[in-house]
């Protein structure tokens, strides 16, 4: 008869085990999100449970500012008072000249049967900090679900597009910036009126112009604008300046690397811009194409 | 060979389960802080330190469902891929969990050795996940987090074993 010792103490599986438990559901959490996009729900979840930690976290700064606010010198607020009625000034002018400008543009459209450019809503939020994730350029704002952010909406400060919405929790939203790598925006270059696309590098403060042919037009200190051919971003927004300009006839396509001119460093303060009123109907509306391509559904 | 120098031991008072997850909390709090510029390459990845801290001297008060849900928090938090940060705190609390016998005999600069490798090595898993998934190579300051966190460890040491210390005067209450 063979008697087995009763174990000392109940310590469950091994810690290998666990490790090898653990390690395969993040592997399979890793590739049904990195392939799949299944993870939508779960993520709302736990953006939930992690939401009041995150809302505590970005108070520190945010009251930090608010004593730095209050401590401004007196100096300091007539320099700004100065500066800002001379600005004022300046653009009362501008807006003078833009209002006749926007009457007889109407009016010339009108005539041209030509639909109106209306302004796009928006809704305000803060940017409460930026991901720490050194892989990618990204930063939560704190509008959600609750203030009717949609993912793919557009978002901008006041000196032009950072980004484009990613991914919605109820609360918050991730932005992802036009500087992350892959992220793109067709862009129009203003002087010219060429277009082209413009992608995010993963580096701050440097964008490329892809594809853009040796002998394009494209010279440093161009400003590129979206050109809202893609529906989402809408047309005549800032987006950067074209700093270099590389043409190596080795090569197919000439290097053009742009700036940013905005961006989460120039305030905490932006706009996730609204859908584009009254755009043309998706053409998907067409008789299905004999072969679909298998493509991420964007709605 | 010489003798392995005894480190006088001190009595410490059993560690409160509250307390553990305070600490981890605290810890997801500071990773949530909205740091900026070069310090977001510097600042350590608290969680990490923390839950590689508990699995070396509790080991058996917290286990990989802590590490790993913790990791999945910290996924959501910073909107990146999900299970990467999950993946990586359960392989570094196997490591605490597996060496704790080792390191909590040692002195506090020896256990900086064990810290560091183990930190880096979190961060290499997290890399190989963002690689395979087609992100770039971030440079090498992306391994900085780790050397300051190994550095913080003394602090991270005397302020978690505060709360176990015996008071002095025991009859003061």
């Amino acid at each position: 008869m063979e008697h087995t010792t009763p174990p000392l103490f109940r310590t469950g599986l091994t810690p290998l085990a666990r490790l090898m438990i653990f390690a395969l559901i993040s592997t399979v959490l890793l590739i049904a999100d990195a392939r799949f996009n299944y993870l939508t729900p779960l993520r709302q979840v736990a953006g939930v449970i992690i939401y009041p930690l995150q809302r505590i976290a970005a108070a520190p700064a945010a009251m930090g500012a608010r004593i730095a606010d209050f401590f401004v010198t007196h100096a300091a607020l007539r320099r700004d008072n100065l500066q800002l009625s001379s600005k004022n000034l300046e653009l009362a002018m501008a807006a003078q000249r833009t209002a006749a400008l926007q009457e007889e543009n109407t009016r010339l459209r009108g005539l041209l049967g030509v639909r109106v450019h209306v302004g796009v809503p928006s809704v305000a939020a803060e940017i409460l900090y930026a991901a720490r994730d050194p892989f990618s350029r990204k930063v939560m704002i704190d509008r959600g679900q609750q203030g009717g952010i949609e993912a793919g909406r557009p978002v901008a400060d006041h000196v032009g597009i950072i980004g484009q919405v990613t991914r919605v929790y109820p609360w918050l939203s991730e932005v992802t910036l036009i500087t992350d790598k892959g992220q793109l925006v067709p862009v129009l270059n203003v002087r010219t009126g060429l277009r082209a696309v413009l992608a995010g590098t993963g580096d701050d403060g440097r964008l490329e112009l892809r594809f853009i042919p040796l002998t394009a037009d494209f010279q440093v200190g161009d400003r590129l604008v979206t050109s809202g051919i893609d529906g989402s971003y809408p047309p005549g927004l800032p987006v950067a300046e074209v700093t270099q300009v590389e043409r190596n006839t080795a090569y197919l396509f000439a290097g053009i690397t742009c700036k940013p001119l905005a961006g989460p460093s120039t305030g905490t303060q932006v706009l996730v811009l609204g859908p584009q009123p009254g755009l043309p109907e998706r053409p998907q509306d067409k008789p299905a194409e004999p072969a679909p391509k298998k493509k991420k559904g964007k709605t | 060979m010489a003798a392995r120098p005894m480190t006088p031991q001190e009595l410490l008072l059993p560690v409160r389960p509250g307390f553990i997850i305070l600490t981890l909390v605290a810890a997801l709090l500071a990773n949530l802080l909205p740091w900026s510029g070069w310090a977001l390459w510097l600042v350590p990845d608290f969680v990490a330190l923390v839950v590689l801290y508990w699995c070396i001297e509790e080991p058996r008060k917290i286990g990989f469902l802590a590490a790993w849900s913790l990791g999945l928090l910290m996924d959501i938090a910073e909107g990146s891929l999900f299970g990467q940060h999950a993946l990586a705190y359960s392989i570094l609390a196997y490591a605490g969990i597996a060496l704790h016998r080792r390191v909590q005999r040692f002195s506090l600069a020896p256990q900086i050795l064990h810290v560091i490798p183990l930190l880096l090595f979190t961060d290499l898993v997290v890399l190989l996940v963002r690689v395979l998934a087609g992100a770039d190579f971030p440079g090498y300051a992306y391994f900085l987090g780790s050397l300051t966190g190994a550095a913080l460890w003394p602090a991270l040491y005397y302020l978690l074993k505060l709360p176990q210390r015996p008071r002095s005067d025991p009859d003061r209450v």
